[in-house]
């Protein structure tokens, strides 16, 4: 099963994409963005990082790289693709997904262990998770506020295309933190931290939206990154794998 | 070949015969006798582009000229054995080390602070890409940032300018370049006032086959300048900055700053790893400090050749540069590598994939001059090594300050200390609430600790761990550690115990001390006193790396850091470096398992000079900083590192600023699991009262959680390791609080609202 | 030579941080009389020439294909600018 994951300039998660390809079990195909070939993958992750700078706004310029000229159209033609952080970003700017990301709400870039809802587990990316799972995985980016008009964030909410939700609840599950570090003798990386947003998202997101899938379930976008949450002792936990092996379940099954 | 920009070119010929001319060697801040022996070197006066060149270059920050005979030190205390593991040492752009199994490690940490001051967020930034590129031309992959942060009281309103400026910088830079950052401090004490300093790391990693020098050698290779356009950044900076200190009046010259483009360098990282992989590369140097000058004159230097650069090949973002602007600008994102003819197409192809612009400026000649050309006429003709090595050499004037034996007469003996339980709890909060020792996570949440996904362990653990070998887990740990305070106090033992702490913070980790890099952030040499605490501190330190045998790689002086007659304190910043064979066995600094024995490791007496406690409580800087035993420290790291090996401990932290109480707070409040202590029997033994152990500094000390079933095996391990050891304490959980049996019960939640609130309430709560 | 300049601005109803971060430090520094603050983006966009209907046309088409995101942005201008007065290009004389 041939994941291929896209490098652009400036991107900065690709290789780690990649790992979490090959951990999960599938072969992680490197894609250059300037080549307009896909390679013949069975789907695709746009990677975090800041492509171009973030020049003009993030993921503006990426859009139009040649790679994405086969990609929209294998998109929309049903190819999984899922967009991480920058990937997201991109993902929007090309409208394969709606909204756009702006500047987080506190005007600071924010690195943290972040917990969120799976709120749609039929997805090409989401299919091994339940419905109102509660997954932690690592949230790092300057502009992740995800902004959509009343009209648009109806139509999303109403088809159930939010994917995931920012948990927005008193503290960080420390108590998880702790058993899971026991239990697997890893160590959290980031212990348990003050919860400076135990009351509101941690970017201003409209709904406490992090990620939205399209309408047929087989693009999914999120800022919050699965890439760092698949290998113990190096991420909050393995609840990023997930996001791989269900692909590698819907190639299988397509 | 004139124009509007380069209204007339002062040539080698016309300086040979128009030797009268009044040249501006002052304005670009050369003394009289620098002056006369640049004319006595050259056999004629200097044109104006080789002026330049040797002002850039022979200022302070460059040439290093008053610390120069005092840095010797390092060389001379490094021993054979300890030149071992080191495969570059001192002198290059970044120290290598042999970490096993064929890979090699560089590292370093620089300074930036003046520009910093002038300009929090693109100071800071470039500071960050500065040191990134030293690592990068060492042919590595650079890997993780740290940074060290010494900023004014916290509500001054000048550091409500600089701090957020810096952090944002230093964040802004890092995240986009994709570098994890692991660590670092955030010190804030009123002498950085008009002075914030802001010392950046970089490690990186490449296989030892592949490191790369900066050098120029082969005759008919081609130098090719890549990267960014040269513009007018930072021009006059070094020699200005690093040179002038700042007064009432502003500082002699407006300096312009340099601005950085982390995404021009991520992709240069980028490149640069293609054109190393592909062999084409023979020599490399950055552009850092006095661009073009100092690429230039150094790849000459170190190379067995001469050089010959065409300037107006230079590919230019302004026009309207002169010739001796171009020399000087320090425009970032620019890299010179030196190529063999016949591979040159195959660079070009690799930098055209990646869109950087790479242009040949110039070649190896037989000769052995550096010659720059203007067009065909040449502008310079000097011996290079004059220009980047063979600098002033400055012998200032040394004298202990006056101030010092009174200061280290001023005892904190008679200060008034808490007599009970309340009392003692009161100054554990007081302490955690503190600026110092505060929780940082507003500053470290700015960063990026995760990306490319080999972070181990980074802030607020002892040291950051980053994995190096993916399939056997091999990597490194690196701290960077000051107290600047026990520096004032005494030089010689403050570089000592900043030395002593960081190689206790990598042993901490589970990981053997290898490598030490330096950033010596001093006052003015020009004043006899701290031109004194410089040479204390470098001859603590260099003695202190034979102690324990490993040698300093590479660092960085910076000095003139004072406000008119001010001076910050001294501030020789220590990063120790050391491996482990696998980093998924490293320690965290907390426990998180109730029902594990707490040791304290090492002896306490009652030291508290320079103390945490003397500063939040009352005030006070006096007397002498903790003893220093680099025999115990040595004793201590190998037991710590043997009981990682041997999986006999779950947690280990060091003892530093706050002593033993602040150590139990932050291994408690680490994982949110509390413990409950008893001090009775160290007490007894080591002849202290209560105060005394919970908050004296003494070095030397950690705390480890053992599991019950390592206990014998962990204390026959002291035993014969000559450490003292003993069991003052068990974690807890059910009731979440952190006792000391006798004396308080503190409940974490009210201990980590204290920690958690400072720096939040301060600078403005998200 | 000619210059278009196309000026982008977030849409009312998306919140601005960076505007009202500028609108809450105006008034440190003596400046009361503004209510508020919306920031933008200003392109210029040269040609050899003069900038004719059809320049503008594809200046147009410029801004709302790439310069703005139509989903939180709006063009709100795009016009002719006199190019300023500059000196001649700078030419070498050997």
């Amino acid at each position: 099963m041939k994941i291929g994951v896209v490098t652009f300039p400036g991107s900065l998660d690709d290789h780690d994409a990649q790992r979490a390809v090959r951990v999960a079990g599938g072969e992680p195909v490197p894609l250059w963005h300037g080549d307009d070939s896909l390679r013949g993958v069975d789907a695709v992750v746009l990677p975090g990082g800041f492509s171009y700078g973030d020049y003009l706004r993030a993921g503006a310029i990426a859009r139009f790289a040649p790679v994405m000229t086969a990609l929209i159209p294998a998109a929309q033609g049903g190819l999984p693709v899922l967009g991480i952080c920058n990937g997201f970003q991109i993902l929007c700017e090309s409208h394969l997904l709606p909204g756009a990301m702006i500047q987080n709400d506190h005007r600071t870039f924010i690195c943290r262990d972040q917990r969120l809802r799976v709120e749609n587990a039929t997805t090409a990316w989401t299919s091994d998770f339940a419905k109102d799972d509660e997954i932690t995985i690592v949230l790092k980016n300057q502009d992740g506020q995800y902004v959509a008009d009343q009209h648009t964030l109806d139509e999303i909410e109403g088809e159930g295309r939010v994917a995931f939700r920012y948990v927005v609840e008193r503290r960080v599950a420390a108590r998880r933190l702790v058993d899971q570090s026991a239990a697997d003798g890893s160590g959290a990386l980031s212990g348990v931290r003050y919860d400076r947003f135990a009351t509101r998202n941690p970017n201003g997101s409209y709904r406490d939206i992090a990620g939205v899938t399209n309408a047929r379930g087989n693009v999914v976008g999120l800022m919050p990154h699965p890439e760092h949450a698949i290998e113990a002792g190096y991420g909050p936990s393995l609840d990023g794998l997930k996001f791989f092996t269900s692909v590698l379940k819907s190639v299988v099954n397509s | 070949m004139t124009s509007p920009a380069q209204p007339h070119i002062d040539t080698v010929g016309d300086a040979s015969t128009t030797p009268d001319t009044a040249q501006p060697w002052s304005e670009l801040g050369l003394k009289a006798d620098e002056y006369e022996r640049i004319r006595e070197i050259l056999g004629r006066r200097p044109t104006i582009a080789e002026l330049a060149m040797y002002s850039v270059m022979w200022s302070e920050h460059c040439s290093y000229k008053s610390s120069k005979v005092h840095l010797a030190q390092f060389s001379e205390n490094t021993t054979d054995e300890m030149n071992e593991k080191l495969l570059v040492g001192i002198g290059e752009n970044a120290g290598v080390v042999d970490i096993g199994d064929g890979w090699a490690v560089t590292f370093k940490v620089e300074s930036h602070n003046h520009p910093s001051y002038v300009e929090p967020y693109q100071g800071a930034a470039t500071g960050v890409g500065g040191i990134v590129r030293d690592i990068m031309s060492m042919g590595a992959r650079p890997i993780a940032v740290m940074d060290s942060l010494r900023f004014g009281a916290p509500d001054h309103p000048d550091t409500h300018r600089v701090l957020p400026g810096i952090v944002a910088g230093v964040g802004g830079y890092g995240n986009c370049l994709g570098l994890p950052n692991i660590g670092g401090e955030v010190i804030f004490d009123p002498c950085y006032q008009g002075n914030p300093l802001v010392n950046a790391l970089s490690v990186g990693k490449m296989r030892i086959e592949d490191i790369h020098l900066a050098k120029a050698s082969g005759v008919g290779n081609k130098v090719i300048l890549f990267g960014a356009k040269t513009g007018g950044d930072g021009i006059g900076g070094v020699s200005v900055l690093a040179s002038e200190t700042f007064d009432a009046d502003g500082p002699a010259k407006r300096p312009a700053v340099q601005v950085g483009d982390p995404f021009a360098e991520k992709v240069l990282i980028e490149c640069c790893l293609d054109l190393y992989a592909a062999h084409v590369v023979d020599g490399i140097q950055d552009l850092g400090g006095a661009g073009l000058s100092c690429a230039t004159s150094e790849l000459a230097s170190n190379g067995d050749g001469g050089m010959r650069v065409w300037l107006d090949r230079v590919p230019l973002r302004d026009n309207t540069l002169r010739v001796e602007e171009i020399l000087m600008s320090e425009s970032q994102e620019r890299m010179m590598a030196v190529v063999e003819p016949a591979r040159l197409e195959e660079f070009m192809a690799i930098t055209a994939r990646w869109n950087v612009e790479a242009t040949v400026v110039g070649e190896v000649t037989e000769g052995k001059n550096l010659e720059v050309f203007w067009g065909d006429e040449q502008i310079i003709d000097v011996p290079p090594r004059s220009v980047a090595h063979d600098g002033p050499v400055y012998h200032r004037p040394m004298q202990r300050p006056a101030y010092l034996d009174a200061l280290q007469a001023s005892v904190p003996d008679d200060l008034v200390r808490p007599t009970d339980g309340a009392g003692l709890r009161a100054a554990l909060l007081a302490l955690m609430a503190s600026p110092n020792l505060c929780d940082k996570s507003f500053i470290t949440d700015q960063y990026d600790r995760y990306v490319m996904g080999n972070t181990a362990l980074a802030m607020p653990d002892d040291s950051g761990v980053v994995r190096v070998d993916e399939e056997t887990g091999r990597g490194v740990a690196i701290s960077t550690d000051c107290n600047s305070r026990y520096a004032k106090l005494d030089p010689f033992a403050g570089a000592q115990l900043a030395l002593a702490e960081a190689y206790r913070n990598v042993c901490t980790a589970g990981a053997v001390p290898l490598a030490v890099s330096d950033c010596l952030n001093f006052g003015s040499p020009e004043d006899p006193a701290v031109m004194w605490q410089f040479a204390e501190a470098v001859r603590g330190l260099s003695q202190g790396c034979r102690t324990l045998g490993i040698p300093v790689t590479g660092g960085n002086v910076s000095l003139y850091n004072q406000t008119a007659d001010v001076a910050i304190h001294p501030t020789p910043l220590v990063a120790v470096l050391g491996v482990m064979d696998d980093v998924a066995r490293r320690t965290p600094s907390g426990w998180s398992l109730p029902g594990q024995a707490i040791y304290l490791l090492g002896t306490t007496a009652d030291e508290f000079g320079g103390s945490a406690w003397t500063q939040v409580a009352h005030d006070h800087l006096g007397g002498l900083p903790p003893k220093v035993d680099l025999d115990a420290e040595r004793r201590l790291g190998q037991i710590l590192v043997d009981a990682a090996r041997l999986g006999l401990v779950a947690a280990a932290h060091d003892l530093s600023d706050g002593g033993l109480a602040v150590a139990l707070a932050e291994a408690s409040l680490r994982n949110g699991v509390g413990a409950r202590i008893w001090l009775e029997q160290v007490c007894a033994r080591d002849g202290v009262d209560d105060f005394t152990l919970l908050f004296s500094e003494s070095a030397g000390r950690a705390i480890v959680a053992v599991p019950r079933s390592e206990q014998v095996r962990f204390a026959e391990l002291c035993v014969s390791g000559g450490l003292a050891h003993s069991e003052i304490g068990v974690v807890e959980d059910g009731a979440s609080t952190l006792e000391v049996q006798g004396q308080f019960v503190l409940p974490l939640a009210e201990l980590r609202k204290a920690h958690t609130s400072t720096l939040p309430a301060i600078f403005g709560a998200r | 030579m000619g210059i278009v300049v196309v000026d982008v601005m977030l849409k009312s109803e998306i919140l601005d941080p960076q505007g009202q971060a500028v609108a809450g430090a105006l008034p440190r520094l003596g400046f009361n009389q503004f209510t508020d603050v919306r920031q933008g983006k200003r392109f210029e966009l040269t040609v050899e020439g003069e900038v004719t209907a059809e320049v503008l046309a594809a200046a147009r088409a410029a801004a709302e294909t790439m310069l703005s995101n139509p989903v939180i942005e709006d063009v709100v201008g795009v016009r002719a600018e006199s190019a300023p007065v500059e000196p001649p290009a700078v030419e070498y004389q050997v």
